[in-house]
């Protein structure tokens, strides 16, 4: 028994030289290394892939905005407020769920029965920053109402911005909003214009 | 093209690539733990560290390195976390000491449960310096284990397992920091970030604010899918964009997490010089991770077609299938890491991933603890079909006898000890049904789930449970200490006990381990066994959920 | 599912030509068992029935009764489990009576009953055979000589080792020993239940006499071996008894498995009453000792020791002692079997198969003359010559040359110097048969040639492992000519290649020793059929190779009876002494053939692997069980809570307490149905391991997956007109 805890003690001694070797290693060179390659090939994803508009930073691609106004498309519902420094789903299910998305279902004036799947449920991450060809589709008439512009117009910008599944078959096909939106600003600026 | 077809196409190039995969690097990983020479990096850590790497460890030293090399990680996180806050970019991160113990724990024994959320409860020092480290030891540990094992049945008549330093670095060195590097270069250029900008706020085109967070997540994110970790740098997990951008890097993430516990029975094929064990071990585990993912695939793709359709919980660029496919890859490796919300999903979809922990991670489990859970469950096998043949059960020549199936009952019973004993406990007491998000069946399945996740070490939740309180915090760290190193300690005698026998030769009479009807029965005992110690709490849970 | 009513005779499936089959003894003892008087009998044991079985349930249950007591459970965990909850369940049925409680109380006190039961039925047959052995141990005194040569008349109790005593004719030997001086016939009937007598001599290896014997006639010295109390019969009452019957390795290591799976069904079912207070309907403490009773494995928890302990009692079946389970265990284990060659594989004596004329001579004149060369010759191979030299022959020139001898012709013996015998007849002419070489001198120096012909056909005999002898005439005046050759092999016994084949089947090798040369054993090995040979084998060969063997991690088995096979028999992991061998033999072996048949060997392995299938079968049985139990149970508990769960209601019992019920009694009433299966053990086939695996994982998983829901089914038929 006495000699398991001084060969503990020992083991020990060598655990925590080791866990501060492989720290130096591990925990510093490791990410550096990474780092260092994504400054080297991979700048603009590295630093998330940001988007700017007249040289301020609007957000990123990757990650859903909360969308005001009529006049702009507008991403799923999410369950932190597209916050961005929280994250997380409702966790919602069964009578709770449905409860909530009839909730969501009111508040934005749709149809429960006939809306498209992404447009009342919240996404995993709450920063969701697509939504389904479906319901970019459904939104068409509000926005060109909104801005005053044909949905012709509109509808075939959305068509536009149609992103097909990955390499044919990976993922869903899917509208990234920020991108969708970004197009529909450039274009009221032009028929302003 | 279809849901399903595309669902299908992306499992098809999945277990392409993964047996493609799998030879080679089972291959590589037992020439690394056979190898007689130390690559010179090698040398020089273990000269600071101050070991001899040609002296072999009997089952008890190993066993004692083993905790001891884990304690010292759990003290040395513990007081990272707790003075984080007096710690470079410390950026107003702040955990509870009950929460600093459950992480500690947490990280250490390769659950990477997590009571806080990511980006609030650690700060990027703490999460690259403690939690990423960490996240690479954890598995290594598993991988040492497995090997010592693997050893215990290869060699004949001797004492000594090797030696567990030894098997940490070269484990980490020669497999698992080279492979995360190309996966974190691989994620990187698919939209991971890997940067140190502080979180910035910015305004949107609809004159909104949000905060964009910055981190080091790249290195993180490979190495926690990698080494079966799943520790979320974000809340949202894998589910969050900055760690999980695309249905590519998403495919890139399943494949990491399932690569080295599928890849390591042919590691013991080889090592026992016999490599048809290595098809029945991958066949056994390909066995159940196919009839887990079929399971909470049908459960989610039927949710899917009612009135609320299955997305609560799920991000539109991945869709129901690479959903289900990464729910089932996770809970069946220990990982944890999560692309969408369990909780959210179907009852019988919930209740699969659920299940998938229940069967004892073995499926294909987590690193190393995949490999020496499923050969405690060969042992099981063994020996009800050796007596079923008529001779004394033996694997490999090893005859199973008293001690071993001592062991290898005892380490089948810590698991469902823990889950059962503190989810019936917990189900009743107060402390733990207020922090409850659901109510009925569905709550009960909350509570089990996350006190199945911690003694499978997996991390995983019904993320609707509040798990951040003293009670919760310490009994779930509990569950994570004991279901992580009772199995291990066990494990490692069972080593002991099976290195000092001598391999009887295998004559007519020897039932064959590498037979389909052996892998039959060996996927029957876990389904069994699992399913009928589970089975009561399943029906009032989620099988009481799903047919109400 | 059920075990047909009908015992087959033996385990292995034997050629019914053999006369080693151990079936058509046992049916031989039989019949003078029912003359009465046979020790080893006990009435209807080789054919069980279910009226037996039911006879022998009803005798035993005072047995089954006494066993109830706590002390005496605790040695099965498992049913140890069921008594606790038994007493719970009468607790509450006391407190809070219903019929439902009470019903349920009854039948988990008969589960814990039929548990007894089975064990009492095993442990019965033992009983009643160890009292007919104690009655034959009636003697009280011996003569004992002192050292002056006088004789004092001792209680037989008092004897020691070293004790020199004088049995008479009609006298019980007092004890085991030597026979020092003299010889006697001796019935040995009361321990090998064998009439005939059989004949003890001073040295040799017939020098060995068992107390409890009787001398019938002569008298002989014999000087004690065992202490008062050790002798072989009182072990062996211990051993039939199973008074001194421990646990096997295998079925401490299954006891284990077992309780752990107990334990881990312990924590389900008591986890569930929270859940269910969470739910909202709490359970009853008799439901949940119900539910926990039907999942924990009752059924091999109640059959383990039965299995135990009958499977001993098949081994006394075909008349082997086994010293320890341990051994019947390993036997099923046995990877190498070592077997002499004479008298197990061969009948032991070269005969004579063949007769060759020289070229160019006709089959006629090399008959005759092997018939008359070898009339004198009273060895066992002279005889085998005559005997197939007369079938060539027709009668007339049979008795023709059957006259010789009184027509005044002269026989020449066969002696070891000449290795030749013959015959001269009244008119010159001289036959000689002998070995080839002997035979060959005689003709070249009485000046005639060996024909190249014949020496080709030597060669090629002493080739194939035969011996040649040649035979030879001198006519009067002539030079002697060899007539041709007589071909002596060792005969197999029939049968045997097959049964090598089977024991290949079951994956054990055979190694046949022998003390002769490589190329006749070589030969012999070939024509049996075994795997390997050891030729001129020493006793110091002999041990060389079990430990070999032994080294490379293989269990070897063999028999023997000499005084030099006893260290041999001590290294090897299944040694078998015959009965009729030395003391020191049967003392080094684990295992006493009382029939001092060598091919028992075979049936012990069966045996043993039949002990460990009859386990591992059940074992899976009893598990495979718990799902039908779980599909009548768990919806029966909650389906007033959450009414969907009777989709799990799968075979529609009739009302939640009916189905309880008919789970119970299923689980108790399966016992019961297994007890014959348990006694008899599952039937071994020497098969292919896999294919054995599979058909034993048919017939007892799946059929146990099966067999209870429509057991379950069956019962709640009845049960759902009773008042629960």
């Amino acid at each position: 028994m006495t000699s398991t805890l001084s060969s503990f003690v020992k083991q020990s001694w060598a655990g925590l030289r080791a866990m501060l070797v492989l720290t130096v290693l591990l925990g510093v060179l490791y990410p550096a290394v990474v780092w260092g390659v994504g400054q080297a090939v991979a700048r603009d994803q590295a630093a998330g892939s940001l988007v700017s508009v007249d040289g301020s930073v609007v957000g990123s691609y990757l990650v859903g905005q909360q969308w005001t106004g009529a006049q702009w498309f507008w991403g799923r519902p999410s369950a932190s407020g597209y916050a961005g420094d929280t994250s997380g789903g409702s966790n919602l299910s069964g009578t709770a769920l449905t409860d909530e998305v009839a909730r969501r279902a009111s508040t934005a004036r749709l149809d429960p029965a006939t809306a498209p799947a992404d447009a009342l449920t919240a996404s995993g991450s709450g920063l969701d920053p697509h939504v389904s060809q479906a319901y970019a589709v459904s939104q068409v008439p509000r926005v060109a109402a909104a801005r005053g512009l044909a949905e012709s117009q509109v509808a075939a910008l959305v068509d536009a911005h149609v992103q097909g599944r990955v390499a044919g078959f990976l993922g869903q096909p899917r509208v990234n909003v920020l991108e969708l939106n970004l197009a529909l600003a450039a274009l009221s600026g032009r028929s302003a214009g | 093209m279809s849901d399903t077809v595309s669902g299908l196409l992306t499992i098809a190039v999945l277990v392409a690539a993964l047996a493609a995969v799998h030879v080679p690097l089972g291959s590589w990983m037992a020439k690394v733990f056979t190898d007689t020479r130390h690559w010179r990096v090698e040398r020089l850590v273990y000269r600071l560290v101050r070991v001899d790497p040609a002296s072999e460890q009997r089952w008890v030293t190993y066993a004692v390195a083993v905790l001891a090399f884990s304690v010292v990680g759990i003290v040395l996180l513990f007081l990272l976390i707790v003075f984080q806050s007096v710690l470079p970019l410390a950026r107003g991160a702040s955990m509870n000491v009950d929460t600093a113990v459950n992480t500690a724990v947490s990280f250490v024994t390769n659950t990477n449960w997590q009571s806080y959320a990511g980006e609030a409860g650690t700060s990027p020092f703490v999460q690259t310096v403690g939690l990423t480290v960490q996240n690479f030891v954890s598995p290594a540990v598993g991988l040492a284990v497995a090997i010592a094992l693997v050893r215990g049945l290869a060699r004949s008549s001797g004492t000594d397992l090797g030696n567990f330093w030894v098997d940490l670095v070269r484990g980490l060195f020669r497999v698992i920091v080279p492979l995360a590097l190309v996966g974190a270069v691989v994620l990187l250029l698919g939209g991971v970030i890997q940067n140190l900008t502080a979180p910035t706020t910015v305004t949107t085109l609809s004159g909104g604010h949000q905060v964009l967070q910055g981190g080091l997540v790249a290195s993180q994110e490979a190495i926690k899918e990698l080494g079966t970790n799943g520790g979320g740098y974000f809340n949202a997990n894998s589910a969050h964009p900055f760690e999980n951008p695309n249905a590519v890097t998403n495919l890139v993430e399943v494949f990491l997490l399932l690569v080295i516990p599928f890849s390591l029975p042919r590691t013991y094929g080889v090592m026992v010089g016999d490599r048809r064990q290595g098809w029945t071990v991958l066949g056994f585990m390909a066995s159940l991770w196919a009839l887990m993912l079929t399971a909470v695939t049908w459960s989610e793709v039927h949710a899917a077609a009612g009135p609320l359709g299955a997305l609560e919980g799920k991000e539109v660029r991945f869709g129901v299938w690479p959903s289900a496919l990464f729910a089932t890859s996770t809970t069946a490796t220990s990982t944890g890491a999560v692309n969408s919300m369990h909780e959210s999903f179907s009852a019988l979809g919930g209740g699969g991933a659920l299940f998938s922990m229940m069967l004892g991670e073995l499926s294909p489990g987590g690193v190393g603890t995949g490999l020496y859970s499923a050969l405690v469950v060969a042992i099981l096998t063994v020996f009800i079909a050796g007596l079923m043949v008529g001779r004394t059960p033996e694997l490999l020549g090893k005859q199973i006898g008293r001690r071993e199936i001592t062991l290898t009952a005892l380490t089948v019973l810590v698991m469902p000890l823990l889950v059962l004993v503190f989810t019936g406990i917990g189900i009743v007491a107060p402390l733990v049904t207020s922090q409850m998000l659901a109510t009925g069946p569905h709550g009960l399945t909350e509570v089990m789930y996350a006190y199945t996740s911690a003694a499978n070490n997996n991390g995983s939740a019904f993320a609707g449970f509040s798990a951040d309180t003293p009670y919760t915090n310490l009994t779930l760290a509990l569950c994570m200490f004991v279901g992580r190193f009772a199995p291990i300690v066990l494990v490692l005698a069972l080593a002991g006990s099976l290195v000092a026998q001598r391999r009887r030769p295998v004559t007519a009479g020897t039932l064959p381990t590498h037979s389909p009807t052996f892998v039959g029965l060996f996927v029957g005992v876990a389904v069994v066994v699992g399913g009928l110690t589970f089975f009561p709490a399943l029906a009032l849970g989620p099988l009481a959920e799903a047919l109400s | 599912m059920t075990p047909s009513s009908t015992t087959t005779s033996s385990p292995t499936a034997s050629n019914p030509a053999d006369p080693m089959q151990p079936g058509a003894r046992r049916q031989k003892r039989h019949g003078r068992g029912n003359d009465g008087g046979d020790a080893l009998i006990r009435p209807g044991h080789t054919s069980t029935s279910y009226t037996q079985l039911a006879r022998q349930l009803v005798t035993t249950l005072p047995q089954a009764v006494a066993k109830l007591d706590p002390r005496h459970v605790w040695h099965s965990p498992v049913m140890f489990v069921v008594w606790v909850g038994s007493v719970v369940t009468t607790v509450q049925a006391v407190a809070d009576p219903s019929w439902f409680a009470w019903t349920l109380s009854i039948w988990l006190w008969a589960t814990v009953l039929f548990a007894n039961m089975a064990e009492a039925v095993a442990e019965g047959r033992g009983k009643a055979q160890a009292a007919t052995l104690r009655a034959s141990r009636r003697t009280t005194t011996a003569e004992r000589r002192l050292p002056d040569g006088s004789l004092e008349t001792v209680a037989a109790s008092d004897l020691t080792i070293g004790d020199v005593v004088v049995v008479r004719p009609n006298e019980v030997i007092p004890g085991d020993g030597d026979v020092i001086e003299g010889m006697a016939t001796v019935d040995e009937s009361a321990i090998t239940g064998e009439s005939a007598p059989v004949i003890r001599e001073s040295g040799g290896d017939r020098s060995a006499v068992t107390g409890g014997t009787t001398v019938l006639s002569d008298g002989i010295t014999v000087r004690i071996t065992t202490r008062p109390g050790e002798t072989f019969i009182d072990r062996m009452i211990a051993l039939v008894e199973g008074a001194s019957r421990q646990k096997t390795p295998n079925e401490i290591a299954l006891t284990i498995l077992l309780t752990v799976l107990t334990i881990i069904f312990l924590l389900a079912v008591m986890a569930m009453q929270p859940m269910a207070v969470y739910s909202g309907q709490a359970q009853s403490p008799v439901v949940l000792v119900a539910l926990l009773v039907c999942l924990i494995p009752t059924t091999i928890g109640a059959l383990l020791s039965a299995i135990g302990i009958a499977g001993m009692d098949r081994l006394v079946q075909h008349n082997v002692l086994a010293m320890s389970g341990r051994a019947v265990e390993a036997a099923g284990d046995v990877s190498t079997l070592l077997l002499d060659k004479t008298g197990t594989i061969t009948y032991g004596n070269r005969r004579a198969t063949q007769l060759l004329a020289a070229p160019g001579l006709g089959n006629e004149e090399v008959t005759r003359a092997a018939y008359v060369s070898s009339l004198a010759d009273e060895t066992p191979e002279g005889r085998s010559i005559v005997e197939l030299a007369a079938a060539a022959l027709d009668s007339p020139t049979r008795e023709a040359l059957d006259r010789l001898p009184r027509d005044g012709a002269t026989f020449v013996e066969f002696t070891a110097a000449t290795r030749m015998s013959g015959a001269d007849l009244p008119d010159g002419t001289a036959y000689r048969k002998g070995a080839a070489d002997s035979v060959a001198r005689w003709v070249t120096s009485h000046g005639g040639e060996m024909p190249s012909g014949v020496v080709t056909e030597v060669d090629g005999i002493a080739s194939s492992g035969g011996t040649p002898l040649a035979v030879a005439v001198q006519e009067p005046g002539r030079a002697p000519r060899v007539l041709g050759v007589i071909h002596l092999k060792d005969v197999v016994k029939p049968g045997m290649k097959e049964r090598f084949a089977q024991l290949r089947a079951m994956g054990i090798r055979t190694v046949m020793i022998t003390g002769d040369n490589p190329l006749t054993a070589k030969s012999i090995a070939a024509e049996a059929g075994v795997d390997d040979f050891l030729a001129e084998a020493t006793p110091e060969d002999k041990m060389a190779l079990i430990k070999q063997e032994q080294l490379g991690g293989r269990l070897v088995a063999m028999t023997g009876d000499g005084t030099n096979d006893a260290p041999a028999l001590a290294q090897s992991d299944v040694g078998v002494a015959m009965n009729t061998g030395t003391m020191a033999a049967k003392e080094a072996a684990n295992m006493v053939d009382l029939d001092s048949d060598p091919t028992k060997l075979i049936d012990i392995v069966s045996i043993g692997k039949q002990l460990l299938i009859t386990r591992g079968a059940l074992t899976t049985f009893s598990i495979a069980n718990d799902i039908a139990k779980y599909f009548a149970i768990i919806p029966a508990m909650f389906v007033i809570l959450f009414p969907g769960l009777d989709a799990l209601n799968i075979i529609g019992l009739a009302s939640p307490k009916s189905a309880i019920v008919s789970a119970v009694i299923f689980n108790a009433l399966i016992i019961i149905a297994l007890i014959p299966l348990s006694l008899k053990g599952v039937r071994y086939r020497a098969a292919g391991s896999t294919a054995l695996l599979r058909r034993n994982l048919l017939v007892y998983g799946l059929g146990g997956i099966v067999a209870p829901f429509i057991g379950i089914k069956l019962i709640d038929l009845v049960v759902s007109h009773l008042p629960l």
